[in-house]
């Protein structure tokens, strides 16, 4: 074992850490551009391009872009549809997939392995290759609503929600979980004579934060941030578009850079807070989908 | 007795009931009406009934053929030239329009190599769906293999003790929890070929030596920016995956490897890649699935242009499907890319089975 002279020690740490800034900047200069941007009148914004100040807030900076994109298309409308999509796909899919995974690992009825196994066969099926079927399927489901009988469930909030509540990642992630809680528990609340509700409510439920959470940020993901394909498909009319296919608002010829900077910002921003909050749990629920059954 | 206790047909049917009837008709249902219109002329409104066409979709989408074309002679017996000294060629339209032969029928050139004199033009049924899986295969075949190993990259970065490590890890992880619609749309403005981030940076390390290029709206470089950024935008997911695969290993392994002076090298080698083989076929896995359905990027940054340079699989099922109604024709291509990404897992399996 050499001695380390201790100036060649610190020139080592130097480096190291010089190597993790270089590679931070790629991931967080796009971002701050996006965010410095959405701050400053279009021709300034294109001159700062070819500078530093280009990450910068600097020179005439204002919120006007975001005043100018809530006049282009209607925001606000936008977000509520997707911030209401997202909100009750979630609470439905952490109540229907958990109580799914509770039956299939506690409760012994017929044909559970096997229903399960199909369930978990579902994981291969990306949903890109069963969009097109869908998109016929549910344009001639029957619904019945306030106003009585109706046919088709095109440009609604139910066509948003109700395919994507109950999924195998869901299913499969709290399975994996409950499979784990000591059985002894759920035996013992059996013998004092505790329905199979109570169990779930009282026993089961109440140990479950980690993976609630887990399951939450994945589907929360999913809905707010990846809904681009389906409602670009199912929703044409304004009033049911969430945020990311309102921004076709923003596609034209002549873009004005600024106020699509600014709806990108308004609608990534509050997701990267949340994120840089809650992050332990945002990169554990990530590294928890890499974990094989 | 716990087996009596746990028994109860009734609530267990009650309690999955929901999520199965949801999976089952949302994604098992659609599923097989994929494989059946694939089978069918379905159109999304028709005033005609729906017929069974048998394999026709099939053929109409994936029809290759090869034709073997001689340059044409001049009235003196030599090769007949244009005016930049080319060998001239018939016409392939001469021939897939032509009575002779009905094998040609409806294809249009796709590529052509010559041999010597000859040309070998391969004629394709649907061109336009060709270039859209070599353009998917490319996506794939590229994505799968940098992303994973910049992935790998990043996580032994974030993998040494230091102090505030996780600061950067939380940064490389960013990208991740944007929307890609949000991402494309960013980097539309990033790759501009006027006034984009990109090429002002490029200009200003070479001292204006470099001279702009319209990124997306380059047939030879289209592609390969949308790749790029999407790479940007998931190499972090992938790290976390990776991260998750090394903190299995045992630190006795690396103490060992210490103590019998292994170097750095030697120590990723023996230790530390055997130790994430599994991890390493699950990143593939999924990083291939992903890139097989690849279609917010396009559909926000090109559209598929330039010259269908950056058709995909999905997008072409999308543009089928939903813009000419024609759900068959769509389903046909999803049931395409089913068969891809099956195989993708099928191969998994084998290569997980193998070892254990």
């Amino acid at each position: 074992m050499a001695a380390i002279s201790n100036d060649n020690h610190g020139l080592r740490l130097a480096v190291r850490y010089l190597v993790l800034l270089l590679v931070a900047l790629v991931f967080l200069l796009p971002l701050l551009f996006m965010v410095m941007s959405s701050l400053k009148p279009d021709n300034q914004l294109l001159n700062d391009t070819s500078s530093l100040r280009a990450f910068l807030p600097v020179g005439d900076i204002s919120l006007e872009n975001y005043a100018g994109a809530f006049r282009r298309a209607p925001i606000g409308l936008f977000v509520f549809n997707s911030v209401m999509v997202t909100t009750i796909t979630v609470l439905a899919s952490l109540f229907l997939c958990s109580l799914g995974a509770f039956s299939f690992t506690f409760v012994r009825w017929r044909g559970n392995a096997v229903v399960l196994s199909i369930v978990l066969a579902t994981l291969i099926i990306p949903f890109e290759t069963i969009a097109i079927p869908l998109l016929l399927f549910v344009s001639r489901l029957p619904w019945i609503g306030l106003d009585g009988f109706s046919w088709g469930w095109l440009n609604t909030y139910r066509v948003q929600i109700i395919p994507w509540i109950a999924d195998a990642l869901t299913i499969f992630l709290f399975v994996q979980y409950f499979k784990d809680l000591p059985r002894e528990l759920i035996e013992a609340a059996r013998a004092e004579g505790a329905s199979w509700w109570q169990i779930y409510r009282r026993v089961v439920m109440p140990l479950s934060g980690p993976v609630i959470a887990t399951a939450a940020i994945l589907k929360a993901l999913k809905m707010y941030n990846e809904q681009y394909l389906w409602p670009l498909i199912v929703v044409q009319d304004e009033a049911h578009r969430p945020i990311m296919v309102g921004l076709g608002y923003f596609f034209q010829l002549n873009v004005p850079w600024g106020e699509v900077m600014a709806y990108l910002s308004m609608i990534t921003v509050p997701v990267l807070v949340f994120y840089l909050v809650l992050q332990r749990a945002f990169i554990a629920s990530i590294a928890s989908t890499g974990v094989k059954g | 007795m716990s087996r009596k206790l746990t028994e109860n047909n009734g609530a267990g049917w009650a309690f999955a009931a929901p999520s199965i009837l949801l999976i089952g008709l949302f994604i098992i249902l659609p599923f097989f009406l994929a494989i059946a219109f694939s089978l069918t002329d379905q159109r999304l409104i028709s005033p005609n009934a729906t017929r069974y066409v048998g394999a026709e979709n099939y053929r109409d989408l994936l029809g290759l053929n090869v034709i073997k074309l001689e340059p044409e002679t001049a009235d003196d017996g030599t090769l007949a030239r244009d005016k930049d000294g080319n060998l001239e060629y018939p016409r392939v339209r001469s021939l897939t329009r032509s009575d002779d032969y009905p094998q040609y029928r409806g294809m249009r050139e796709w590529f052509r190599v010559h041999a010597g004199d000859t040309a070998y033009v391969v004629v394709a049924r649907d061109v336009v769906f060709m270039r859209a899986l070599v353009n998917t295969l490319i996506f794939v075949a590229v994505t799968a293999p940098v992303q994973a190993g910049l992935a790998l990259g990043l996580a032994l970065l974030i993998n040494q003790r230091l102090r505030g490590v996780n600061v950067f890890r939380a940064v490389f992880f960013m990208p991740v929890v944007v929307s890609i619609v949000v991402v494309s749309l960013l980097w539309r403005f990033i790759y501009d070929g006027n006034d984009g981030l990109l090429n002002a940076l490029l200009s200003g390390l070479t001292f204006g030596l470099f001279q702009p290029v319209d990124w997306l709206g380059n047939t030879h470089t289209a592609l390969g920016s949308i790749i790029a950024m999407s790479i940007w935008q998931a190499v972090g997911f992938h790290m976390v995956i990776w991260l998750a695969g090394l903190q299995t290993i045992p630190p006795t392994l690396y103490e060992a490897a210490a103590i019998e002076g292994s170097s750095k090298w030697q120590t990723f080698r023996y230790v530390t890649w055997p130790g994430l083989r599994n991890t390493a076929v699950l990143v593939l896995v999924v990083i291939t699935m992903q890139a097989f359905a690849v279609f917010a990027q396009i559909d926000v940054m090109t559209k598929g242009g330039p010259l269908d340079s950056t058709q995909t699989l999905v997008f072409q099922a999308v543009e089928r499907g939903y813009g000419r109604q024609d759900i068959s024709g769509g389903s046909t291509i999803s049931v395409v890319l089913f068969v891809l990404v099956l195989a993708i897992s099928l191969a998994q399996r084998y290569f997980t089975r193998e070892r254990n």
